[in-house]
């Protein structure tokens, strides 16, 4: 089976300093890989790298297929990749429709049965959908950002610290969504410091320290790890 | 209330122009953060190239197009004409300064408004050039009209303030109906946002100056049917423009109109109703009344950063 994505090693570099040393990292078409590891560990590089945001210095980034290390995010995006930011970022002064109609906008704002797709999943949005985002609940804007990313029924779908900010219930929430997102086809590579949560969902995971692989392997096998515990479960 | 009439059509006319040039502020502003001091020498370079195209076409005596087809077509040219230049300008002054820190793209645009003006000047001279609109059709265009009270309200009025409306609507309409509009929303609340979303910001941002441009040309033929226009004129026209923008809260669309049309009406009346040599005292003493007690200006949302 050939990969979705495909990180062989890659280097990044802010300036003159060193973020991801060597990475490489792959996820399945359909597989739900976690990247764990501490602050300034290099994960929201990594996604940046994939995305687009950073090039990297040297190594590749192979996605569905092609070599897209020096291709534009707008490029990855129309090509099936979709992001849940950090902190969500929705924009705060447009309706919860709107935001909706960005997800898409590469394919033209949204086709109805986008819509009909997300709403089924968010039943809320659509009743909110002329609401203006930046006044919805964290748990509803969450929401937003997640039927944002839907938007363009991505192949691949990476989400940074999608339990950031959000109360203990709200996470829970979130990660059943995220779950059910993957049980419907979608390959995911989830950024999180939450590694408990995160690896009960995962197929596989990574750990990162200070831009370099530490750890990885099947989620169950992780959960056991000694080490990871200690550093990440605290227990 | 003859006066009074006279001066609001007055202000209504100036205010409408204003309005043109503040939302080119206003527009760039909301993508770039940049305040684009170039911008009221591209207006100005707009009243040029509406007048070499009059001239082009005959000049106002005895044009070779139909008169009512002149002030479209010279309006048009300007636009297209601005448009061209605004992309110029944020290709090669600001594009490269992208990721600068702020004050230089600022210096950039200094710049550039010194290099329009003074080479606008080296090539066409100081004389102003007027483009004589009392001409068109034998003074159609001043005598026809309709009539408030005793005051003729001449068919040139009308065709600036309606054609600045329309303009205005279009605008709002472009920005907050359309896929493109949105996007450019989207970049100018949250660029990197926008950019994950697969929106390509050299392109917004291109539109952007396309928009905005486009509008100062069509504030420049508007303007230099009334009054004579020399290459000096874009600095004035851009402070006008600018503190309009101010007033009615930088990066906000309708705050720009409103804030052209605040500033028309000051300085109409007060030329009328108090002394001409004050109305450019009443306009900036408004700007800093706003700096002082609404620095967000009228419609602006206040800046909120995140720590």
């Amino acid at each position: 089976m050939t990969a979705l994505l495909e990180i062989q090693n890659v280097d990044t570099y802010y300036g003159p300093i060193h973020i991801l040393q060597g990475l490489t990292l792959r996820i399945e078409p359909g597989e739900l890989v976690c990247l764990l590891g501490g602050n300034a560990s290099g994960k929201s590089t990594t996604l940046k790298t994939v995305l687009g945001i950073v090039t990297p210095r040297t190594g590749s980034v192979v996605f569905d297929g092609e070599d897209v290390t020096r291709r534009s995010t707008s490029y990855r995006i129309g090509k099936g990749m979709a992001i849940v930011p950090e902190n969500r970022r929705l924009f705060a002064p447009m309706t919860v429709l709107e935001n909706l109609e960005m997800g898409a906008y590469l394919h033209g704002g949204g086709k109805k049965e986008d819509f009909d797709r997300v709403y089924e999943l968010f039943p809320l949005l659509y009743e909110r959908r002329s609401q203006l985002a930046g006044t919805l609940s964290g748990g509803e804007q969450q929401m937003v950002a997640m039927g944002r990313a839907l938007m363009s029924k991505p192949k691949l779908l990476l989400m940074d610290e999608p339990s950031m900010g959000l109360a203990p219930i709200l996470v829970e929430r979130s990660f059943e969504i995220i779950k059910q997102v993957h049980e419907s086809g979608v390959a995911m590579l989830i950024v999180e410091q939450n590694a408990n949560v995160s690896l009960s969902i995962a197929d596989r995971g990574y750990v990162l320290s200070t831009g370099r692989l530490v750890l990885e392997g099947a989620a169950a096998s992780l959960r056991e790890d000694e080490d990871l515990r200690k550093a990440y479960l605290g227990r | 209330m003859d006066t009074f009439i006279q001066l609001t059509i007055d202000a209504l006319t100036l205010g409408s122009v204003y309005a043109l040039i503040a939302l080119g502020y206003t527009l760039v502003y909301g993508v770039l953060k940049l305040l684009n001091f170039a911008h009221g020498d591209v207006f100005m370079v707009g009243t040029f190239i509406g007048y070499g195209v009059l001239q082009l076409l005959g000049g106002a005596e005895s044009p070779n197009v139909p008169v009512w087809a002149l002030i479209p077509i010279i309006t048009v040219a300007a636009m297209a004409g601005c448009a061209i230049l605004g992309v110029v300008i944020e290709r090669f002054a600001y594009r490269p300064l992208r990721d600068a820190p702020r004050i230089a793209p600022l210096i950039s645009a200094l710049g550039v408004s010194f290099f329009l003006a003074n080479s606008m000047q080296l090539l066409f001279g100081a004389t102003p050039r007027t483009y004589n609109a009392f001409d068109l059709g034998n003074g159609e265009l001043y005598f026809k009209g309709f009539d408030i009270g005793n005051v003729r309200v001449p068919l040139l009025r009308i065709i600036t303030i309606g054609s600045a409306f329309v303009l205005m609507i279009a605008l709002y309409l472009l920005v907050n109906k359309t896929r493109t509009g949105k996007a450019m929303r989207a970049t100018s609340y949250d660029r990197e946002a926008a950019a994950m979303m697969g929106i390509d910001i050299d392109k917004v941002i291109r539109f952007t100056f396309i928009l905005g441009s486009a509008l100062a040309g069509a504030a420049g033929v508007m303007f230099a049917l009334r009054v004579p226009t020399t290459a000096a004129i874009g600095f004035v026209a851009g402070l006008k423009g600018f503190t309009a923008a101010v007033i009615g809260g930088i990066g906000s669309i309708p705050g720009a109109m409103a804030g052209g049309l605040i500033l028309g009406f000051a300085e109409s009346y007060t030329q009328g109703y108090i002394s001409t040599k004050w109305s450019d005292l009443v306009v900036f003493s408004i700007l800093i009344a706003f700096m002082i007690f609404r620095p967000q200006g009228l419609l602006g949302r206040a800046d909120i950063r995140k720590v």
